[in-house]
């Protein structure tokens, strides 16, 4: 059994300009200690994905499929349990740290709060917790700087006062979104670095969305490639890598320009991202694929085995083709 | 320097004065320096990239350049005149041959104006004789060696993708014919896809029109990869500056060092391998910064030297420059 499981996840959102197809039968799954890193440019149905898991869609969204964690269902299930399970068992953490810190309240009293909520031990032991997680997560003198208000630390401190938070409860997954989208690369190397071992350290799984490869490559076991509310490649992250078979996974990896490389000129993908309110017929790549053919704009290909361990992909050309 | 640079930067500083909070009336606002001490050149043709964290300067460097910010001291001498000693009227027939560009693109473009009259304006401000039909040539011409479809004129800029807005934006800088266009992190707010069809847009239309580029941006694989030289802010002062491939291949500076070695490379065996130097601690407040080198506090190989003496910004080889005690 898997940690968390994913199969077909749709969901849709109601808009006065009609339905938004937001993210289109996704199917994935995570094991214990595992890193799964999701990427896609924006508006791919990333974050959709994880808020529809985990009850924070929008008013106006709803999900259908199934999303078990530890073996139980947990779409659409009521928001006691679902509040239950965030405080417990999944975390969230993002690119704004302010979405999960309160400002008027200083860190001690919302650290404290969330143990003794959930926990029922005593204010002092809470707060022992605490001073503890802030260690763990290198804030300096966290004896002290506990009693601060979130805006009084500096963006990155603030992103790992965040984690501290996130991880109280020891959580058995995390899921970050673009947590250092906002970060300078030097932080960023600092945050990603943290995550690492305490990944380690508390042995949990984690969801890692991001938008930049060089993250991934970095921080990842298996790595699911998204577009247009679809998942075109899943694998694991160094196959995926060394032998994207993907016209898209190939497009987004030959676009970045690499720091350790110098290429002429940047090969590009042509067109736009699409318009999910009118997602195009058949495969969502197919308007900017260089190797379209007729079936691409009339079926939807779907996700199957690539060879062995575990990669898949969706497209309707042979990967002979495309490589 | 270069007899050929169209753009020459001489010690150009800028103070802002800032109040901090529970400041009485009477205090005196303290000194924020902003910019401090920067000089570089550039050629027609060339691109100078400007990196560094996020409130190291780059952006005040770029408009005081444009005179957007005013300078407390320095010259900004373009083709041989030094723009800061000239009045506002006098910098005028120069101002339009350096046009800027900015990372949102949307932001940036009146949303009341349609595309023809967001790309038409600088021309109508600066040569408002012209007639209607050569304007409208002109919006034409711009539109399509940006890639935009001249049918587009009449939409509104809520109507574009980002990366559509980004075209519209330099099509209006390219109107005016400029030799000069500063970038301010064009492409930081698009798609990896799209921003890689702006990169190579600007670098063609460099090519062809010989233009000269600033580009800021704070993702050093973009940045090396359109550049000619590369500067390296710190707190507002030059630390490093260098032709690209020497910057990456043999970094000077431990600022410099540092921040290489946190940029992640798109290839988990690279990654793997990498030796990791970290920067420790906060960026220091620019209010009140370090003595003596701006990065000591921060800085792996500070010495007791590095806390008394600024270090000087010289030439360690040939168009490689540094700000370190200990060049190795
Ligand atoms: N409340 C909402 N109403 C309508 N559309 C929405 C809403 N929230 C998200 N979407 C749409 O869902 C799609 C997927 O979004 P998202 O998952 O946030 O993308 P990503 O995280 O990959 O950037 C986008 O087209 C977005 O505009
Ligand atoms: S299914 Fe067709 S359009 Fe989609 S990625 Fe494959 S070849 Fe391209
Ligand atoms: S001068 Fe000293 S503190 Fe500054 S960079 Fe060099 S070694 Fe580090
Ligand atoms: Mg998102």
């Amino acid at each position: 059994m898997s940690l968390l499981d994913v199969k077909n996840l749709k969901v849709e959102f109601v808009t006065a300009d009609g339905i938004v197809n937001a993210v289109n039968n996704v199917n994935f799954s995570i094991e214990e200690g595992e890193i799964l890193a999701i990427v896609g440019e924006s508006g791919s149905g990333k974050s959709q994905t994880v808020f529809a898991m985990t009850g924070l869609l929008d008013h106006n969204g709803s999900a259908t499929g199934s999303v078990k964690f530890e073996g139980e269902e947990i779409l659409n299930i009521s928001n006691q349990k679902l509040n239950q399970i965030r405080a417990e068992k999944i975390a969230m953490i993002f690119q704004d740290p302010m979405t999960s810190l309160n400002p008027y309240v200083r860190v001690s009293e919302q650290m404290t709060e969330v143990l003794i909520h959930h926990q029922g031990i005593s204010k002092l032991d809470a707060l022992k917790q605490s001073i503890t997680m802030l260690d763990a997560v290198r804030i300096p003198d966290a004896n002290n700087r506990i009693r601060m208000y979130p805006h009084e630390f500096s963006g990155g401190m603030r992103q790992r006062v965040m984690i501290a938070m996130s991880l109280l409860c020891r959580p058995k997954l995390l899921i970050a979104d673009e947590p250092t989208t906002a970060l300078d690369v030097t932080v960023q190397a600092q945050i990603m670095q943290l995550l690492a071992d305490l990944q380690k350290d508390f042995g949990m799984s984690i969801i890692l969305i991001t938008h930049d490869l060089g993250v991934v490559a970095g921080n990842s076991d298996d790595m699911l490639v998204m577009y247009g509310g679809e998942i075109m490649e899943i694998g694991k992250t160094e196959t995926i890598y060394s032998t994207p078979t993907h016209p898209y996974t190939q497009g987004l990896m030959s676009a970045v320009p690499r720091l350790d490389d110098s290429e002429e000129r940047l090969i590009t993908i042509p067109g736009n991202p699409p318009n999910m309110m009118k997602a195009p017929q058949g495969c969502s790549f197919s308007p900017r694929c260089k190797y379209a053919i007729d079936t691409c704009n009339i079926d939807s290909p779907i996700l199957s085995k690539v060879s062995n361990n575990d990669h898949f992909r969706a497209c309707h050309v042979s990967k002979e083709k495309i490589l | 320097m270069s007899n050929h640079a169209i753009l020459e930067v001489k010690n150009l500083k800028v103070n802002f004065d800032v109040s901090s909070e529970g400041d009485m009336p009477w205090t005196k606002a303290k000194k924020l320096q902003a910019v401090n001490d920067i000089s570089f050149s550039l050629n027609a043709g060339e691109t100078l990239g400007i990196v560094g964290e996020s409130g190291c300067g780059k952006s005040t460097l770029a408009r005081a350049i444009v005179k957007m910010v005013p300078a407390e001291s320095g010259e900004v001498v373009w083709l041989g005149n030094d723009l800061l000693g000239l009045s506002n009227a006098e910098t005028r027939p120069y101002r339009k041959q350096i046009q800027m560009i900015f990372q949102d693109p949307l932001a940036s473009l009146n949303p009341r104006m349609n595309i023809g009259e967001i790309i038409a304006e600088p021309l109508r401000t600066h040569y408002p004789k012209t007639p209607e039909s050569d304007i409208q040539a002109r919006v034409s011409d711009v539109m399509s060696k940006v890639g935009l479809l001249d049918n587009l004129m009449n939409r509104y800029p809520h109507e574009f993708s980002g990366g559509q807005c980004q075209r519209i934006g330099i099509a209006r800088a390219l109107i005016l014919k400029p030799k000069l266009i500063i970038c301010d992190e064009p492409v930081s707010a698009l798609d990896v896809s799209i921003q890689a069809q702006v990169v190579n847009l600007l670098m063609d239309l460099q090519e062809e029109m010989d233009l000269a580029l600033i580009f800021i941006a704070h993702d050093l694989s973009v940045v090396k990869h359109i550049s000619t030289k590369i500067m390296v802010l710190y707190l507002g002062n030059m630390v490093e500056l260098a032709n690209s491939e020497d910057i990456y291949k043999s970094p000077s500076h431990p600022y410099t060092q540092a921040l290489i070695s946190a940029v992640p490379i798109p290839d988990p065996s690279v990654e793997k391998n990498k030796n990791l130097i970290m920067i420790e601690g906060d960026l220091p407040s620019p209010i009140n910064p370090p003595s003596g080198c701006v990065f000591r506090t921060r800085c792996q190989k500070a010495q007791d030297i590095c806390s008394q003496d600024k270090p000087e910004f010289k030439e360690v080889s040939s168009n490689h420059e540094v700000a370190c005690h200990f060049n190795d």
